[in-house]
């Protein structure tokens, strides 16, 4: 078993490696085609200030007089190193940038994420058991619904309803403003993170939750549910006893396979809260032309989902006795 | 499916079916053909009608220019929808050439595109798009290409499967046997089963298409101010949420959830209708 779990993370590893110089010189392609300048971008409304010789020193700081192939090696290299250069915008180290915002999404991701999770599992575990019930209906309905729904205009609702007419929770931002990160108690990061984790939960919960349904409809048709049935289970009974354990792998398997979903409701959910994560960052460095932050972003958020998918092809292994010795290597 | 969640269930299967697919395209056609007659006015200023909440009068109220909200509304519904289905018609156009390529010429092609749809889908989607639109420079081609060129793996992948199946069936062994040209093969074995697959999946691909799209706006790139597309209006009226302007948020936003859940029934009623397993049901 620890042999098959060692080649089968050594695989892991080097289809993380390959993947990250496959999409490192793809998005290095992109950008380097793109027609916005750099240094317009970055410069911004002052564009009219700065003279033609100060716009050659930018460029030759940031090593955009060379040709774009000379640029590409000289990040790769660096790349290779660790180094993702230093941000435009920030006027610090990618990684460090990366670093600090990943860790206040990683608040908002982790609460969305466990929140949806448990409430959408549980959704689908309620419609499943009693398929085409009142109860039913009005989850799938919800679910489907939620699917069309653009997450910032969940935001956008939850914001109004919450911050401006109620006054319960803040307009914006991870702490209160005015005092630095590590003046804001835990209580008052809560209370900021609550509307855009809440935005995320709502939308997120709608695929977890139609694919247990899915997955429960089917264990309640199985034979050995048919059979407890027989036996005068309840319905209750053969959903605590036969199904759960039948739905829950599948469940969390999804749970940790839709982190790029995740990332991508955090960037919007960000954007109308004015919450100063990863995904605020990826919009900025994207408007303002940062090109070494967007392509450290885009180069970590692959990560992160590789990440997350290679937890649940673990979780599988290690948990389902089906997925036995014999047919390892199947990633 | 999902039409047993709207219609009555002494409906049978396809009569259901056959409503919806109906109510969609009356839909979309109102959309359009309101947003032709009507549209234009949402550019007119009327400084004496700034900010009027919802009135029998003016149904989505006005803006803080006077502009009428339902006319902004439709309009931007159309340049959204129509900026989202080209994107998908483009992609769905990918996802077929890729497909058919993997699938019919030779192991390099299919490894190329295996690793090209791996890289895509490694990304996550939104980040992807932000690259892309980066690329093109914004605007609406921006959106456009960056939502064409994000789209395809699903879809692609369904393809090859399919064409990598029909390639091996016995009816399609024993037609090349009897000496038929694949010209012959194509046209005859691969287009009946390749077209629904294809149709079908251009039907689904749009609500991911028109929402990507609308998300990618909001956040600014893309469209600039004066092609009020929905989701420049819903960006523009983050600003006034604060002042009480609740109407320019609430209304749009309907308008767009309601017309990428019609696109989502019209799909797989399409698809229910094609599949010939519940063709019958």
């Amino acid at each position: 078993m620890h042999l098959h779990l060692t080649k089968f993370l050594l695989t892991k590893t080097l289809r993380l490696v390959l993947l990250v110089a496959a999409v490192a010189s793809l998005s290095f392609v992109l950008v380097s085609r793109s027609p916005i300048d750099p240094v317009d971008a970055y410069v911004g409304a002052a564009i009219m200030k700065i003279s033609p010789e100060q716009r050659e020193m930018i460029r030759e700081r940031w090593g955009l007089d060379q040709p774009p192939l000379a640029r590409f090696a000289r990040w790769a290299a660096q790349l290779a190193r660790g180094d993702l250069g230093v941000s435009t915008i920030f006027n610090e180290p990618v990684t460090s940038v990366i670093a600090k915002r990943f860790i206040t999404s990683l608040w908002l991701m982790a609460l969305a994420w466990s929140f949806s999770g448990l409430l959408g599992f549980v959704l689908g575990l309620i419609a499943g058991a009693r398929e085409d019930s009142p109860a039913d209906r009005l989850i799938r309905l919800y679910a489907y619904t939620m699917a069309a729904t653009p997450t910032f205009w969940v935001g956008m609702m939850l914001l109004m309803v919450f911050s401006v007419y109620l006054g319960w929770t803040p307009v914006c931002c991870a702490w209160p403003p005015g005092l630095s990160i590590e003046q804001a108690t835990l209580g008052q990061r809560l209370h900021h993170l609550l509307l855009p984790a809440l935005t995320l939960s709502l939308i997120g919960v709608a695929q977890i939750t139609l694919h247990t349904r899915q997955k429960t409809v089917e264990a309640m048709h199985s034979d050995y549910a048919i059979f407890a049935r027989a036996q005068g289970e309840s319905t209750l009974g053969i959903v605590c006893r036969q199904v759960l354990r039948n739905v829950a792998l599948p469940a969390v398997t999804l749970q940790f396979a839709s982190l790029g979903e995740l990332f991508g409701g955090a960037v919007l959910a960000e954007q109308v809260f004015s919450y100063p994560g990863l995904g605020r960052a990826t919009v900025e460095a994207g408007i303002r032309g940062d090109v070494p932050l967007l392509l450290g972003i885009v180069l970590f958020s692959t990560v992160f989902v590789f990440t997350g998918n290679t937890v649940a092809d673990l979780l599988y292994r290690l948990v389902d006795p089906r997925m036995g010795e014999g047919q390892g290597g199947t990633a | 499916m999902t039409t047993r969640l709207f219609f009555p269930s002494q409906w049978d299967r396809r009569t259901r079916t056959l409503a919806a697919i109906s109510i969609c395209l009356v839909f979309f056609a109102v959309i359009f053909i309101a947003a032709w007659l009507y549209g234009d006015q949402g550019q007119v200023t009327e400084l004496d009608l700034r900010k009027l909440p919802p009135s029998w009068e003016r149904p989505f109220g006005t803006d803080w220019l006077g502009r009428d909200m339902l006319a902004r509304t439709l309009k931007g519904i159309r340049i959204s929808l129509g900026v989202g289905l080209t994107a998908a018609t483009c992609s769905a156009c990918i996802a077929l050439l890729l497909g058919l390529g993997a699938a019919l010429l030779g192991r390099t092609v299919d490894r190329l595109v295996t690793w090209l749809a791996d890289a895509a889908l490694a990304t996550p989607h939104l980040v992807l798009l932000i690259l892309i639109s980066f690329a093109c420079g914004g605007g609406a081609r921006g959106v456009i290409i960056a939502v064409a060129a994000s789209h395809w793996p699903a879809l692609t992948r369904i393809i090859r499967a399919e064409v990598l199946q029909l390639r091996s069936a016995d009816y399609v062994k024993l037609a090349r046997q009897l000496g038929k040209g694949p010209y012959w093969i194509a046209r005859r074995h691969l287009l009946p089963h390749v077209a629904p697959q294809f149709l079908v999946g251009l039907l689904l691909l749009f609500p991911h298409a028109i929402l990507h799209s609308a998300g990618l706006t909001f956040l600014g790139f893309g469209m600039p101010p004066h092609t009020p597309a929905i989701g420049v209006l819903l960006a523009e009226s983050m600003r006034y949420l604060s002042m009480g302007l609740w109407w320019l948020a609430v209304a749009p936003g309907l308008i767009l959830i309601v017309s990428v859940l019609a696109f989502d029934v019209l799909g797989n009623n399409v698809r229910a209708l094609l599949d010939p397993k519940t063709l019958r049901e």
